[in-house]
């Protein structure tokens, strides 16, 4: 970690800053963008290619219409205009894990336009303008072995050709917290659309950001800066503040920020020059005469649009109507789709009440979950073992804390329900009579803790609890026990 | 069945007369290919048409023909007709130089759709054809290999950049070849050898595998002694091939029977403006005359305009080069091909590599198309040039619309004496003044011989058709082959090519 001399806040507020995201999401399809290569992650290196995405001297691109489809797609849940008529263009640079020494990718006409998002961020809504989302083809990877003796560099074309959108934003950001928000909502989206796995470790989602700062109050731009390898959400909100204290400072200083392009380096958790506006390369885009025109039909566009599933806002704001969820426990709920979905399941079995079993998965099951690693749709417990459960707590034939005994038991060995509760003869003891002699002992028991609740410490109410539920080991009704120590305490018979 | 063995008739021999005899089990493809080598071995050292040879595939390959012959299966229209291409057309395990050091040692690791194509059809590919270096150039003078040499009088160039396919036909070693046309490249060279040289319409054969010099003007197209056998080769090679987005979805077979069909009241455009300077004195006569053969033919001659073609050479110049330049940055030394031995980091490995790989027109070009898309540049010179092209386009499809085809010399002049227009690469250029419109607007065109200067060398006449109507063009040349007596065509019997090499 850096120790930052934190920057006086004063001084800070006198400023504002501007942030534009650039964010490459790479598309789920199972072929590359221009060829039928597979995309799978992890292969060895150079086992996914051919002569296409190798560049070989005679080759010609071919798109992928999944591709197309899924770009068009992201652009519709973000409300942008679609082209029918888009263009792919090449951008010349040379480099050495970019066999055709040119990129495939959209200029001066992307495939969608125009479009926002809408994050939440220091408990506010802002509306995050969506500028453009355009179609490329990625490229390979560069290794550098570094080892003593050894100044080669690998160069693994696995991943050239694989499609990508770029989604370019508005300089609309005001702070890295909303920058981060932004990337946040823009990588639920991309999942629920399953546009893109998301996967920022993997290299499926990445993310360079525009910073610059400005006098606040005033409107022109300041000179931006542009920071690049910003590879998980930890460093684009560390990095973009990082910058923006570095602009800042030096403004104060009365220096002037230079445009550069800079890498963020986590681990001295600072940025360094990569290139200086001179040294920006003129990459010469000319449209691609080997594509003709993308020309995506008003019908596809419907269709797409047809297909599109439920968008995360939306079904937030219907969990909170049809559940009864705060606007809390709905956004939990619907982080994910498969967390949704698994939600929904739960809730329409029989005799689930489905306000508890929202806090059962969203507290409970999922802090169980993740203590473990373990994503939603790992889960051991399945739905049908969810439910199952939710009825037995609803029944009061288990109590809370038997019920998250049993759920750890059931994420831990995989067993069943019924299986757990035979295995420890758990069984609720409800009737009044055992109920009524132990609160009656626990009372006789506790003269000090008697008085001090009559002298009006309430919170000492608790204690009483928990002594009955030890003396049941466990098993006492709590609502039942609740019912009856109130009245032991208030002395009525 | 005991078929012949001795090698087929003195070329020439038309390629539907070979296959018809190998189909029929009357010739062996195992001879016709020994035939075809035999005359190569007797011309090659003078006229260097090959980069390379395929002499053990080609047996193979005569081999297997046979045994489905005798198998009762039938080869193809092609069958056992051997062929040659252009080295910069890849066959899988052979070669595609493009005639330049920098891919020299690369080994090409499929093969092209119109490769597939020939083989599936029966044809033998005898070996890679010599060419100016990645088809820059109208001579073959700029192969890094060294020039082919013109049958016709070897002292003069074969035309370019496909003259080594031009040559393999005109002196006899294959009865016909592919080439490709990015400006002109199959017809020039087809105009100054005596053949029938085709630039399909752009889209009509697939470039998969042809390695690209201007993705938007470069077309596949066939050389042949006549135009029935253009047209064989172009039925085999041509139609929608799923690996080229831009290859035409239109069905464009021409057939065997659209050849024969009268041309009577068909109409003719002559733009007599484009006729008047830097025209040999010569080729203005076999245009005269070809126009006086159109008529006898029944055929009505009506001049046209069309847009000056010094506007077509300036265009083709920054969208050739351009694209040039982005299809050429992929032989950088990096992963196959030319690596340069003294390269020290990343930008002397670029640098030494394309320095010594490729030759000073490539060099040029790429230099050129670099400048015209550069940021700054752009506008005035690649997005202007993209609104002349289109007004070519309008200026012929308006013309085309008049007359069924348009009638011009191929060259301003024939064959040229080696090294007369190598420091003068404008001079070079306008060689191609004629041709280049063609591929600017994307129609059919053909040359075709059409007579011989007094010193015996050929002089095509070129023929612009409507788009996808390569049927209409190469109907024309058979019926003008039928009212033409021979001078300056491969084909004739005794032409100077067989007789200097018998």
């Amino acid at each position: 970690m850096t120790t930052d001399t934190t920057l006086d806040p004063a001084m800070r507020a006198r400023w504002e800053p501007v942030i534009g995201l650039e964010v490459h999401a790479q598309l789920r399809t199972e072929t590359k963008l221009f060829c039928g290569c597979p995309t799978k992650f992890g292969a060895p290196p150079n086992t996914q290619v051919c002569p296409v995405c190798l560049g070989h001297p005679g080759v010609l691109p071919v798109l992928n219409r999944r591709a197309v489809e899924l770009a068009v797609r992201m652009g519709l849940a973000t409300g942008c205009v679609v082209r029918e008529d888009s263009i792919f263009a090449r951008k010349n640079y040379f480099y050495p894990d970019l066999p055709k020494n040119y990129q495939i990718s959209q200029y001066d006409r992307p495939i969608c336009e125009g479009g926002a998002l809408t994050i939440e961020a220091g408990g506010r809504t802002h509306g995050i303008g969506i500028t453009r989302i355009h179609l490329e083809e990625d490229a390979g990877k560069s290794k550098h072995p570094e080892q003593a003796g050894d100044h080669s560099t690998r160069i693994d074309l696995n991943r050239c050709g694989t499609p990508l959108i770029e989604i370019v934003s508005e300089p609309d950001l005001r702070s890295a917290a909303q920058a981060h928000a932004y990337l946040t909502a823009l990588k639920q989206l991309l999942q629920y659309l399953e546009v893109c796995d998301g996967n920022m470790e993997e290299g499926s989602l990445r993310c360079d950001a525009n910073v610059s700062v400005r006098r606040a109050g005033t409107t022109p731009f300041g000179t931006r800066t542009e920071l690049k390898n910003l590879n998980s959400f930890r460093f684009v909100e560390r990095a973009i503040d990082f910058e923006i204290e570095r602009q800042i400072r030096r403004l104060e200083a009365g220096g002037a920020v230079v445009q550069q392009t800079l890498l963020w380096n986590p681990s001295l958790g600072e940025t360094r020059v990569l290139r200086s506006k001179e040294d920006a390369h003129d990459y010469r885009y000319f449209p691609d005469p080997d594509l003709p025109p993308l020309r995506v039909s008003s019908e596809w566009i419907d269709r797409v649009r047809g297909e599109l599933s439920e968008l995360p806002a939306a079904k937030r704001a219907r969990f909170e109507r049809d559940y009864a969820l705060s606007f809390l426990d709905a956004g939990v709920l619907t982080q994910t789709r498969a967390l949704a979905d698994y939600y929904e399941a739960v809730a329409a079995g029989e005799g689930v009440d489905a306000k508890s079993a929202a806090n059962w998965i969203a507290s409970e099951l999922l802090g169980q979950l993740n203590k473990r690693g373990l994503a939603i749709d790992e889960s051991p417990v399945s739905v049908g073992e969810m439910q199952s459960l939710m009825q037995r707590l609803g029944e009061r034939k288990l109590n809370g804390k038997l019920g998250k005994m049993a759920l750890e038991e059931m994420i831990e060995s995989g067993a069943t329900i019924e299986t757990i509760v035979a295995r420890h003869g758990w069984e609720i003891v409800a009737d009044d009579a055992s109920l009524q002699a132990m609160v009656d002992q626990v009372i006789a028991a506790s003269p000090t803790q008697v008085a001090e609740y009559r002298a009006g410490k309430e919170s000492i109410y608790r204690y009483f609890v928990g002594q009955v539920m030890k003396l049941s080991k466990g098993q006492a009704d709590a609502v039942r026990v609740d019912e009856l120590i109130a009245r032991a305490l208030r002395g009525e018979p | 069945m005991s078929a012949p063995v001795t090698p087929p008739a003195t070329p020439p021999v038309t390629a539907r007369a070979l296959a018809h005899a190998v189909r029929s089990g009357e010739l062996k493809a195992a001879a016709v290919v020994e035939a075809s080598f035999a005359r190569l071995s007797r011309v090659e050292p003078t006229l260097h048409a090959f980069l390379s040879l395929r002499e053990d595939a080609a047996r193979a390959r005569a081999d297997e023909i046979d045994r489905a012959v005798a198998a009762g299966r039938d080869p193809g229209p092609l069958a056992g007709v051997p062929i040659a291409v252009k080295d910069n057309i890849v066959d899988r395990g052979g070669s595609a130089t493009c005639a330049s050091k920098m891919l020299a040692p690369f080994v090409p690791t499929y093969d092209a759709t119109v490769v597939e194509r020939l083989r599936a059809a029966g044809a033998i590919v005898v070996g890679k054809a010599n060419l100016d270096e990645f088809a820059m150039g109208s001579s073959t003078e700029n192969s890094a290999f060294g020039p082919s040499l013109n049958p016709w009088d070897p002292t003069r160039v074969p035309g370019g950049s496909s003259g080594g396919s031009a040559v393999a036909v005109a002196s006899g070693v294959t009865p016909v070849a592919l080439g490709s046309d990015t400006g002109g490249s199959v017809r020039q060279p087809g105009s100054f050898c005596g053949l029938v040289a085709l630039k399909p319409h752009y889209g009509h054969v697939s470039r998969y595998g042809l390695v690209a010099f201007a993705s938007s003007l470069d077309q596949i197209g066939p050389f042949a002694l006549d135009a029935r056998d253009c047209a064989l080769v172009f039925d085999v090679i041509s139609g929608f091939d799923p690996m080229d987005s831009t290859s035409s979805p239109h069905e464009c077979r021409i057939g065997p029977l659209a050849l024969e069909r009268p041309v009577a009241g068909m109409r003719l455009g002559v733009p007599r403006t484009w006729l008047t300077e830097g025209l040999d004195a010569e080729v203005v006569r076999v245009m005269d005359e070809t126009e006086c053969r159109f008529r006898d033919l029944g055929v009505d001659l009506v001049d046209v305009d069309l847009m000056p073609p010094r506007y077509a050479i300036s265009t083709y110049y920054i969208l050739a080069n351009a694209e040039a330049s982005s299809n050429l940055a992929r032989f950088d030394g990096v992963r196959y091909g030319r690596r340069s031995a003294e390269a020290r980091d990343l930008n002397s490995l670029y640098e030494r590599s394309r320095g010594e790989g490729f030759g000073p027109e490539v060099k040029r070009r790429i230099l050129m198309g670099t400048f015209v898309l550069s940021s700054g540049y752009y506008d005035a010179y690649y997005a202007k040039a993209q609104r002349v092209r289109a007004l070519f386009k309008a200026s012929f499809d308006a013309t085309l619309n008049q007359v069924d085809a348009i009638l011009m010399p191929t060259a301003p002049t024939p064959a040229f004496v080696l090294g007369e227009k190598t420091e003068d690469p404008l001079s070079m250029y306008l060689s191609d003044i004629f041709t280049i419109s063609a591929n600017l607007v994307q129609n059919p065109a053909v040359s075709f011989p059409a007579g011989a200067s007094t010193g015996g060398l050929p002089i095509g006449m070129q023929l612009y058709g409507r788009s996808r109507d390569e049927a209409t063009l190469l109907r024309l040349v058979a019926a003008h082959e039928r009212n033409y007596d021979g001078a300056g065509s491969a084909l004739a019997p005794g032409a100077p090519p067989t007789r200097a090499f018998a």
